[in-house]
């Protein structure tokens, strides 16, 4: 694969509860955080991708209101939209605007503000992600979805509610040391099985709440540069290798595969061939792990291992960071929360931090390949990312 | 000028309803009557649940109405211990996926079956259900 189109800055927020300023000032912190990571002024950037999925905040068309709080009228913007993986697709559309030779320097900007609204008028709003002719009336919301996919690959494969406990440990284990994370208190298998822990709780079954992201504030910005910028301005540019992304039924209807998603299949298939590897060559993974099921599902359907296997690796480790295959050593969804179209953008940063060397305790021993999953809705919009260094 | 009358007759669907006009209300009338009725494409034949105005393979709008008549197979399901706003009242509640063979139906399983009877791959059948404040709705129950 010609590396012809590279990350030169990441930036991130704290992904926190109930930011306490504007969406303008929620984008500016990961804005300059990837200015100064990429040691570029905003003069460089010739457009921008304004991320978020709507109706969390007043704001109506976002990007003209960011565009100019962050110092970038009258340079072209524009709002971009996949549920929770809106800012994996503004990294897809950053690169064909580059690969076009539209522009040279773009900038992809994710933002949710998801605390102006409860927590229950935040799953009405979710829950209509999906068919509100159809399945809405029935009182259906995002974790019931990602339920009824867990209880069918509980039934199928033998998977315990112990396996995705041991899910949401692994992801408290990497919470804990990343001071960007929402949720950065330790879960222990006893929490589960703990009526007194609100852990234990139950949501939707078979899910509890430890089963379950937060929601959470947060912005991200990823800048991407084409070939000659990127050795102009950068040190150490991360290359992107593959991007592969699809889409599926939205009422569950129309669906056929109810033990893995669709769109994580047939994106990753892309984004393997796009980069000319396959799943082996991965040193280090970040998967949309909205819910315990969706990482475990995200293992088999990324290639890590065969179907129905996902809980050997749990259950061994092999996900940890000493692994063989370490999947979101940041402490994911999980425990970083889930401002969703900030998502995808900080699931990326993460593997630019890691395959640069520079992810402090959570770094993997020396990875050169890293891939990024990030799914919008229940698995109806899909994007996988391989990065590589340089 | 006399305004036109809009077709609203969908908001009577559900819990809470999202959307009030469509082209295919008469699935209304169809639960009105105690039924639940996907579309066929009289064209090619194809089935659609949920009912569809339009077939995408053909391009035709000309639909004829089926009932969904006998048994299907519980696929997945899930049990609701939280709701989003405006379904509070009716937890705990059950959406489920039943296969049809030719198509498969997405709803909601009634109370009537205990939750821990409920299994995957176990025979339902679709029954009409009148809310308290008039809103209609179909139920799986055991076939």
């Amino acid at each position: 694969m010609e590396k012809k189109v590279a990350i030169i800055g990441v930036g991130q927020s704290a992904f926190v509860r109930g930011y306490p300023g504007s969406i303008k000032e929620l984008a500016f912190e990961a804005f300059r955080d990837a200015l100064q990571d990429a040691g570029i002024t905003v003069d460089e950037i010739s457009a921008s991708v304004v991320c978020s999925a709507p109706e969390y905040d007043k704001q109506r068309s976002p990007a003209g209101v960011l565009a100019e709080y962050l110092g970038l009228v009258p340079k072209p913007t524009f709002y971009l939209e996949s549920l929770c993986s809106s800012s994996s697709m503004g990294l897809r559309i950053a690169y064909s605007l580059i690969e076009s030779g539209l522009h040279d320097v773009v900038a992809v900007i994710g933002f949710q503000k998801m605390s102006e609204i409860t927590s229950a008028e935040s799953q009405e709003r979710m829950g209509r992600g999906a068919d509100i002719q159809w399945e809405s009336p029935f009182g259906t919301m995002m974790p019931a979805y990602y339920a009824m996919y867990a209880q069918a690959y509980m039934e199928k494969y033998g998977l315990t509610l112990e396996d995705l406990a041991l899910v949401r440990v692994k992801s408290s284990t990497y919470g804990q040391i990343n001071e960007k994370a929402v949720y950065r208190k330790p879960v222990t298998l006893e929490m589960f099985s703990d009526p007194e822990s609100p852990i234990s709780s139950p949501v939707a079954s078979p899910l509890r709440v430890g089963d379950c992201c937060a929601n959470a504030d947060g912005s991200s910005c990823v800048i991407v540069a084409n070939k000659e910028k990127a050795k102009a301005l950068c040190k150490k540019p991360v290359w992107i290798l593959g991007l592969g992304a699809a889409s599926e039924s939205v009422n569950l209807s129309g669906r056929e595969l109810f033990t893995g998603l669709s769109v994580a299949i047939n994106a990753g298939e892309q984004a393997y061939k796009m980069a000319g590897i396959t799943p082996k060559d991965i040193d280090v993974a970040e998967v949309h792990d909205c819910f315990t099921i969706a990482e475990v599902m995200a293992y088999e359907n990324l290639g890590f291992c065969k179907p129905g296997e996902a809980k050997e690796l749990i259950r061994s480790k092999e996900t940890y960071k000493e692994g063989s295959i370490p999947v979101n050593v940041d402490g994911g969804l999980l425990s970083k929360g889930h401002p969703i179209g900030a998502t995808g953008g900080s699931q990326i940063r993460t593997i630019v931090l890691q395959l640069r060397g520079e992810a402090g305790p959570m770094q993997v021993k020396d990875p050169e390949i890293g891939l990024v999953h990030n799914i919008g809705g229940v698995g109806l919009y899909g994007n996988v990312t391989i990065l590589g260094r340089d | 000028m006399a305004k036109k009358e809009i077709d609203v007759r969908f908001k009577k669907f559900g819990v809470v309803s999202f959307t009030a006009t469509t082209k295919v209300n008469d699935f209304i009338d169809y639960l009105e009557k105690g039924k639940v009725a996907g579309t066929v494409c009289k064209k090619c034949g194809k089935k659609f649940f949920p009912p569809r105005a339009d077939c995408y393979k053909c391009l035709s709008s000309d639909m004829d109405w089926f009932v969904v008549d006998g048994t299907g197979s519980l696929m997945t399901y899930s049990t609701l211990k939280y709701a989003p706003v405006g379904f509070e009242n009716e937890l705990p509640y059950t959406i489920a996926l039943v296969d049809f063979g030719e198509y498969k139906v997405f709803g909601r399983i009634s109370k009537e079956i205990p939750e821990d009877e409920i299994k995957i791959g176990m025979q339902l059948k679709p029954q009409v259900v009148t809310l308290p404040n008039g809103q209609l709705l179909y139920e799986f129950i055991k076939a």
